[in-house]
C-alpha cells in the first residue's frame, strides 16, 4: 500500500495575509508558514490506513518554496515515510491550475494506490486542486471524505455534500480529500521528530520533474489579478451594555435596518 | 449577445435559489443558457429557470450523469463548450460546484476564479479573500472563463426568458465513471433555510455552554426565519453538527445578517462571516473581539438577551 499525501505550507491563521504590490502574489515570505491545517488530516488519515493495512508506505507530496520543506519534515515527524519536495523559483505565482500540473506530474508513474488531500488550503481556499489531479491523472475522485475506509484493492468514502451524505467507492488506485475533523492528527512524538531529521527528503526542481517552463509560475497564470485593495475599514458599530432591555436594543437596532 | 452556460443546482426536483442569483449575474454578461444534469427534469424547474432569463435549458437526463461523482457533469459542460463555445461558465461555489469547475477548467484549457462576488459584463471577477480583508479585481487570461459564484451575492432579478429545452447527451469517459455513488443520506432539512444561502444567520459559540444551550440560539433564529451557525468550539464540542460550522475550516457564509452569540470572534471564525452586510454580537465579555466588528453589540448574557430579543421579533412581526 503506497499513498501519497500532498501537503501545502500557508501562512500562519494568525498571520495576516496580504498580496505582494507589482505582482499580487500572495506574501509568504514575512509570515510564519505551517502546514495547512486539513492537510494534517491527510497525512492522519494515511497513516491510520497504513496502520490498518499492516503494512506500507506513505510519501509525502509539496510544491512550494524552500521553507515548505519544514511542511514536509512536520509529516515526517507524524510518521511518514519519506518526502518529495518541489521547489523552483519558476513555480512561484502558479495559479490552481498550474499547480495540479507539477503535482500531477510528480505523481504519476509511481505507483501510489491513494493520493490524499486536505479538501482545501487556508490561504488560497479554492478546493480546485485534488479534482484537478484526479482529472489529470484519469484516477477517481473521492473528495470531501469525512470517512475513509480502505479494503479489498478498493476505497469507500462517506463524502460531505450540502445535500448530506453520499457514499462513494472505486477500486484503487484514486484520488481522495478529507475534510476536517475525519480524525484527530497524532502530536509528533519527540522520538519521532528526530527520526523525522533521517529520513529521505527528494528535492525536485522544475526540470527534474519534467515540468514544461511554459505552463508554470506567474507568466502562464490562467487566471490574473486586474488590481486589489484593502477593504475599507468598517465604521465602529454601537456597543452597549445588556441593562434589562439588551433584546429590545437589537430589535430596534434591527428595525432600523429595516431588516425587522 | 454571448451565450453564457450556468450549472443548475437543485435538491427535491426544486431549482436552488444560488441558481436563480447565477442566472441573474450571467444576464449581465450574455444570454443565459442554463444547464441541467442529471434525471428529474420538471415543468416546475422549467418555469423557474424561464422565470429568471434562462433562454434554453440544456438537460442531459440520464441516472448515469449523477451515479458517478462530480466528472459526467465536467464532461457534459466540456461538450457544451466545445459545441456552443459560450462567453462564460458560472457555477455556484458550492463544493460540488467547485470540483466540476476544476475539471472542466483542465478539459478545456481554461482559468477559474471561485468565489467570485461580482462579475462585470466584461468578465471582471470580484474577490474578497483573505477572510474578506482584500478586495480583488480578476479575469480569466486564457480559454473559457469558469467562474464560480458565492451564493448571496447576487439579488435575483426575474426577466422572462424562453427555457428552450435541448437535450444533451456525452459518452462519459472510462475515468468519469471510476467512482460509484452507492449511497444518499439526505440531510434532515428541518425548515430551515441552508445556511450558505440564509440571508440572516442566527451563530452560537463557547457562550452558548451546552448542546441544550442551542435552544434560544433556534428559537432566535426560527422567528427570524433563518439558518443556524455554530462557532468550531462549540462544534468540537458536540454541542451541534459540524455541518453548521461557520469558519476558516467550515462554511463561508456572507448573509444580510449575521447574529453572532456568545462567540468571541477569532480570526478563524471570522474568516468564516466578516463579510457579512451587517453584523450584531452578544456577549458576556466586553473585550470579545466580535464586538469590533460588529455593527451592533450588547454586552451581556445571551441566555437573557436571545429570549427577549425573539419575544421581540414575533411581536414586531405581528
Amino acid at each position: 500500500m503506497k499513498i501519497a499525501v500532498c501537503v501545502k505550507q500557508v501562512p500562519d491563521s494568525w498571520a495576516e495575509k496580504k498580496l505582494r504590490d507589482g505582482d499580487a502574489i500572495l506574501d509568504r515570505e514575512s509570515v510564519e508558514g505551517v502546514m495547512n491545517e486539513l492537510d494534517e488530516y491527510a497525512v492522519e488519515e494515511a497513516l491510520k490506513i497504513v496502520e490498518a493495512n499492516g503494512s506500507g508506505e506513505v510519501v509525502v507530496v509539496s510544491m512550494g518554496p524552500d521553507r515548505a520543506a519544514e511542511a514536509v519534515r512536520k509529516a515526517l515527524s507524524m510518521g511518514a515515510d519519506s518526502g518529495i519536495h518541489l521547489a523552483d523559483a519558476s513555480l512561484a505565482g502558479s495559479d490552481a491550475v498550474a499547480t495540479s500540473y507539477a503535482l500531477a506530474k510528480v505523481i504519476d508513474g509511481r505507483g501510489f494506490d491513494l493520493v490524499l488531500f486536505g479538501s482545501e488550503s487556508t490561504d488560497a481556499r479554492m478546493s480546485v486542486v485534488p479534482a484537478m489531479v484526479a482529472e489529470r491523472l484519469g484516477l477517481a475522485q473521492l473528495t470531501f471524505a469525512n470517512k475513509v475506509e480502505v479494503a479489498g484493492g478498493s476505497v469507500t468514502i462517506d463524502r460531505v455534500s450540502d445535500n448530506g451524505i453520499e457514499t462513494i467507492t472505486a477500486t484503487l488506485p484514486a484520488v481522495v480529500s478529507v475534510v476536517e475533523k475525519i480524525n484527530e492528527p497524532r502530536y509528533p512524538s519527540f522520538k519521532g521528530i528526530m527520526a523525522a531529521k533521517k529520513k529521505p527528503v527528494e528535492t525536485l526542481s522544475a526540470a527534474d520533474a519534467g515540468l514544461d517552463t511554459a505552463q508554470i509560475g506567474l507568466g502562464a497564470a490562467w487566471s490574473k489579478v486586474d488590481s486589489f485593495a484593502a477593504r475599507p475599514p468598517k465604521a465602529a458599530g454601537v456597543v452597549v451594555q445588556d441593562e434589562g432591555n439588551g433584546g429590545i436594543a437589537i430589535a430596534d437596532f434591527l428595525a432600523a435596518q429595516k431588516v425587522l | 449577445m454571448g451565450e453564457v452556460l450556468v450549472l443548475v443546482e437543485a435538491a427535491d426536483g426544486s431549482v436552488k435559489k444560488v441558481t436563480t442569483e447565477l442566472l441573474t449575474l450571467a444576464r449581465t454578461v450574455g444570454e443565459p443558457s442554463a444547464v441541467w444534469i442529471g434525471p428529474g427534469y420538471t415543468d416546475a424547474a422549467a418555469a423557474t429557470l424561464g422565470e429568471f432569463g434562462a433562454a434554453k435549458v440544456y438537460v442531459a437526463d440520464g441516472a448515469q450523469y449523477v451515479d458517478h461523482p462530480i466528472a459526467p457533469k465536467a464532461e457534459v459542460l466540456a461538450k457544451l463548450v466545445a459545441d456552443v463555445s459560450p462567453v462564460a461558465v458560472l457555477v455556484p461555489s458550492s463544493a460540488e460546484g467547485k470540483e466540476v469547475a476544476a475539471r472542466l477548467a483542465v478539459r478545456t484549457n481554461s482559468g477559474i476564479i471561485t468565489d467570485a462576488i461580482g462579475l462585470t459584463s466584461d468578465l471582471v471577477a470580484t474577490q474578497s479573500i483573505f477572510g474578506g480583508s482584500t478586495v480583488v479585481q480578476s479575469k480569466v487570461a486564457n480559454g473559457t472563463p469558469i467562474i464560480t459564484v458565492r451564493p448571496n451575492s447576487t439579488a435575483p432579478v426575474a426577466a422572462a426568458g424562453a427555457a428552450a429545452r435541448v437535450d444533451v447527451s456525452v459518452d462519459l469517459s472510462e475515468a468519469a465513471t471510476k467512482a460509484k455513488v452507492t449511497g444518499r443520506a439526505v440531510a434532515q432539512k428541518g425548515g430551515r433555510p441552508e445556511l450558505t444561502e440564509a440571508a440572516i444567520v442566527v451563530s452560537g459559540g463557547r457562550g452558548v455552554g451546552a448542546a441544550e444551550g442551542f435552544g434560544v440560539v433556534e428559537a432566535l433564529a426560527d422567528a427570524l426565519g433563518a439558518a443556524v451557525g455554530a462557532s468550531r468550539a462549540a462544534t468540537d464540542a458536540g454541542w451541534y453538527p459540524h455541518t453548521f460550522q461557520v469558519g476558516q475550516t467550515g462554511k463561508t457564509v456572507s448573509p444580510q445578517l449575521y447574529i453572532a452569540n456568545g462567540i468571541s470572534g477569532a480570526i478563524q471564525h471570522r474568516a468564516g462571516m466578516q463579510t457579512s452586510k451587517l453584523i450584531v454580537a452578544v456577549n458576556k465579555d466586553a473585550e470579545a473581539p466580535m464586538f469590533e466588528l460588529a455593527d451592533f453589540g450588547v454586552v451581556g448574557d445571551l441566555f437573557v438577551v436571545l429570549p427577549q430579543l425573539t419575544e421581540e421579533v414575533n411581536k414586531r412581526k405581528g
